[in-house]
């Protein structure tokens, strides 16, 4: 991302001069003079989605950083370390905002990132301690579908079935590789088979999150990899009960998404400040209703109504060495399953 | 301004001295090396990057893929080619000429608003769904093998079409007198020799053309099962940073293009001219006339009717353009005016060159395909600086590549013609260099100039290629826009965008074409 493209963001909103500003960017004019610092943030596309955290986060950062915080997204999860070592040093990312546990060895081992400055006490439904990666939510992968629709209760019933099945390319977004290890976690060396009996129910796959629920909010398939917490977002903002989370006999697999300061950031304050600010009451309380997860921080209110119930029986983790591990062979043998 | 013809005297006079001088051809030869560099220099960091491994079970697969797909996409555009060929080749109807027209259409139109098009057709919520929901059937997806070679199809058909019927329009109206007047089988006699000598170029043309396929498998693949090695570059980039991977699919993708190249170039020399066919055959077999209206029926429609259904939902998309439309569109638009210059810069020195160096170097850029040139040029220029910082110039580069073989194969008979005709004169004349090209070559050769440069920039409009592989969110194009927001499912915006794009593309190809022949007449 280039400094300059930026600048022409943010003016381009507010000033009628649009065309001569993309000239100017397009010319590779000089940058235009900051008055205030820019803390960029990378992150996720549904995190910017009209119903995301994004301006939550934003007004609550922006009260009083005297900065300007300029979210960017750049695909799903995964795809932001990707992009992040496309741009090594270079980068103008201060924050990434959006790995998760499954990519945290990984994201260490590349060296882009800095340690933070501390964080609060945790509310996490597993042992976290790591001086680079904040955690800001966790979740249950879950498959989502419709009540009047195709409900298997495991994976084994649902390669089985003629359920149709959306999910995410795990190289480029953390619910796809969640899915890959979730199999990998519950079933060992009989994944690949596992994988090989779903392909002909995968619709597609498609590169991040946001691609997939879409799709199948358009009914382009019976079900979707997303959350056990999916349903609750139907449930209490759209006033629609018919959308479930299929509990599965094997249990169910945990992310714990997390948020670090990149190393090279010429903003490494703003960006300590920025990764205490996502722990903080207001974005914390706005978690669950927003980004329609478990807050890293219980709230003092507590979490809003249906969070308690979707948790489900039993729970499938790696911590990140373990999943570093077990990540680029489970990718390899769900690529060469589908690719048949 | 054209120069006037000169009286006979004069040229008399000048053919005597014949001149050592001629056309310049020093900016040919820089031109020529200049496009081998860039065709040829990113082979060494592919070769250097891609490292021990060999080839994965998943990348074996893309490359299974990617020859499978193109080869059912050439051997269906032609085999469906033939019998709608020959029925524009024998029938006289209204509307001929501009079907024919239409034709060669799908060259300009953005691959996105093709498969947008298409996707209304074919689509979940498409009009075939629809009729099959009405008559109580099953839905069909699109997604897959099927829908890529659909896609293909339809890009595809109208150029194979236009090949064969060439082929039915060179032979010689006696015969097919001649086989009347005998009672002699017309098929086997003189149109299966025919089809005997043009299919095999037209297949390869094709199979060139749908190995390179990125755009498509990218929307419609939906998978590791339907990923041609275009899409798998990207992914080993974009996805994992993984440049080694990369640099191996980009070696083996440039290996595979150049022999597809060097095949369909022996096989069908010229194939991609230009030129429209006009009249039609006269025949005296009159049997097969259902037929052949059906055939003609059913072609137009496959093509008339997608091309229509992406217009009319792009016009009610127009609304919920989003406001990145503007700044990228005006990116697009700064793109595709600097590679339609760069190619025709490169493509008036080379034709001004025409030796051997300057046809292999308007050759070269077939077998490289732009998301290899851009790994290549990535693994340049990462350590220097941010990819996207150079998103739009390399794209601008890269296109003006793209579009050069094309480009040089419209300028370069003009070129040749013109020096055919005033090159001794001006010779004798001493006329030479730039003031050669100014009062010669420029004014003489600008129907030919108006016509490649509208071709380069049209392309360019359209193409989403090197620029999914640099770009970042502030250097997004209007097709890279549109392919997020068909991603996004957000169709409504995604086919306003996709209006927009067909028509900048349109557009440009018209207004530049028009410049080029506007007072052009001697």
């Amino acid at each position: 991302m280039a400094v300059l493209g930026a600048s022409f963001v943010r003016h381009a909103k507010d000033e009628p001069m649009k065309t001569a500003a993309a000239l100017a960017a397009l010319l590779a004019a000089p940058a235009l003079a900051q008055e205030k610092p820019v803390l960029t943030v990378l992150t996720y596309d549904s995190l910017l989605s009209e119903w995301g955290p994004g301006p939550v986060i934003e007004q609550a950062f922006e009260a009083d950083c005297a900065c300007d915080l300029r979210l960017v997204a750049a695909g799903d999860g995964a795809a932001l370390l990707a992009q992040l070592r496309l741009e090594g040093e270079g980068t103008e990312a201060d924050v990434v905002l959006g790995l998760d546990s499954n990519l945290v060895a990984a994201a260490r081992a590349s060296g882009l990132f800095a340690p933070h400055a501390g964080t609060a006490p945790l509310d996490l439904p597993v042992a976290w301690s790591d001086d680079t990666f904040v955690p800001f939510d966790w979740g249950w992968f879950a498959l989502v579908g419709r009540a009047d629709g195709p409900a298997p209760t495991d994976f084994r019933a649902l390669a089985a079935s003629d359920a149709s099945l959306v999910i995410q390319d795990p190289r480029s977004s953390t619910p796809g590789l969640g899915l890959v290890l979730w199999l990998h976690a519950a079933y060992g060396a009989e994944a690949p088979a596992i994988w090989e009996a779903l392909s002909d129910n995968i619709v597609t796959v498609t590169p991040g999150w946001t691609e997939a629920y879409n799709l199948f909010l358009e009914g382009e398939a019976d079900l979707v990899l997303s959350y056990t917490t999916s349903p609750a977002y139907h449930l209490l903002a759209e006033n629609d009960a018919t959308i479930r989370a299929l509990p599965f006999a094997e249990g169910h697999y945990l992310q714990v998404e997390v948020a670090a300061k990149v190393a090279s950031t010429d903003q490494p304050d703003l960006a300590d400040r920025f990764l205490a600010a996502l722990l903080t009451e207001p974005v914390q309380s706005a978690i669950p209703t927003t980004n329609w997860m478990y807050p890293a921080v219980t709230p003092a209110t507590g979490l809003p109504e249906g969070f308690e119930s979707l948790r489900p029986a039993t729970t499938l983790y790696l911590p990140p060495e373990e999943a570093e591990a077990a990540r680029a062979p489970a990718v390899e043998a769900w690529r060469t399953a589908l690719s048949r | 301004m054209a120069p006037r013809p000169l009286p006979m005297a004069l040229r008399r006079a000048g053919q005597g001295t014949r001149a050592r001088t001629g056309p310049p051809r020093r900016p040919g030869t820089l031109a020529a090396l200049l496009v081998a560099a860039l065709c040829l220099g990113p082979l060494v960091p592919l070769l250097l990057r891609s490292g021990e491994g060999g080839l994965g079970a998943a990348d074996a697969a893309a490359l299974r893929f990617t020859l499978l797909q193109a080869a059912l996409s050439a051997g269906l555009s032609v085999a469906l080619a033939i019998p709608v060929a020959r029925a524009l080749a024998r029938r006289r109807f209204p509307g001929r000429g501009a079907l024919i027209t239409l034709l060669g259409a799908p060259f300009l139109l953005p691959v996105l608003v093709a498969v947008m098009g298409l996707l209304a057709l074919f689509g979940r919520n498409g009009l075939l769904n629809a009729a099959l929901a009405a008559l109580g059937l099953p839905p069909v997806s699109i997604y897959g093998l099927h829908g890529v070679v659909l896609a293909h199809l339809f890009l595809n058909l109208p150029l194979a079409t236009r090949l064969l019927l060439q082929g039915w329009l060179d032979v010689p109206a006696e015969r097919f007198r001649l086989a009347a007047a005998l009672n002699a089988p017309v098929w086997a006699l003189i149109e299966r020799p025919m089809l005997a000598r043009t299919v095999p170029g037209a297949f390869a043309t094709i199979f060139a053309l749908c190995l390179t396929s990125f755009s498509v498998a990218l929307i419609l693949g939906g998978g590791p099962a339907a990923t041609t090695l275009e899409l798998a570059i990207y992914q080993a980039i974009r996805f994992e940073a993984d440049f080694p991977t990369a640099a191996r699919l980009a070696l083996l993708q440039y290996a595979l293009c150049g022999a597809a190249a060097l095949l369909a170039l022996r096989l069908a020399p010229g194939a991609m001219g230009q030129g429209g066919p006009g009249r039609a055959v006269q025949r005296w077999d009159a049997k097969g006339r259902a037929a052949d209206a059906l055939w003609i029926a059913l072609a137009a429609l496959f093509l008339l009717l997608p091309l229509g259904l992406a217009g009319w939902r792009g016009l009610a998309g127009l609304p919920d353009l989003p406001p990145e439309a503007g700044p990228a569109a005006l990116r697009s638009l700064g793109v595709a005016l600097a590679a339609s210059a760069l190619t025709l810069l490169l493509a008036l020195a080379l034709a001004l060159h025409g030796g051997r160096l300057a046809q292999l170097a308007g050759a070269l850029p077939l077998a490289a395909s732009s998301l290899v040139l851009g790994t290549g040029l990535l693994l340049i220029l990462r350590p220097l600086t941010t990819p996207a910082t150079l998103a739009l110039p390399v794209t601008a580069l890269l296109d003006a590549l793209a579009a050069l073989p094309f480009a040089l194969r419209s300028l370069a008979p003009a070129i040749a013609e013109i020096e055919s005709r005033h090159g001794r004169l001006a010779d004798s004349l001493n006329l030479t260099g730039p003031s050669r090209l100014r009062r010669l070559t420029l004014p003489l050769a600008r129907p030919a100039l108006g016509f490649a440069g509208g071709l380069a920039a049209a392309l360019s409009v359209g193409n989403l290629g090197v620029i999914a592989l640099f770009a970042g969110e502030d250097q997004t194009t209007l097709p890279l826009l549109m392919a997020r927001l068909m991603g996004a499912y957000r169709m409504d915006a995604a086919a306003g965008v996709g209006l927009l794009i067909a028509a900048m593309a349109l557009l440009l190809f018209w207004i530049l074409d028009r410049m080029g022949r506007a007072d052009a007449a001697p």
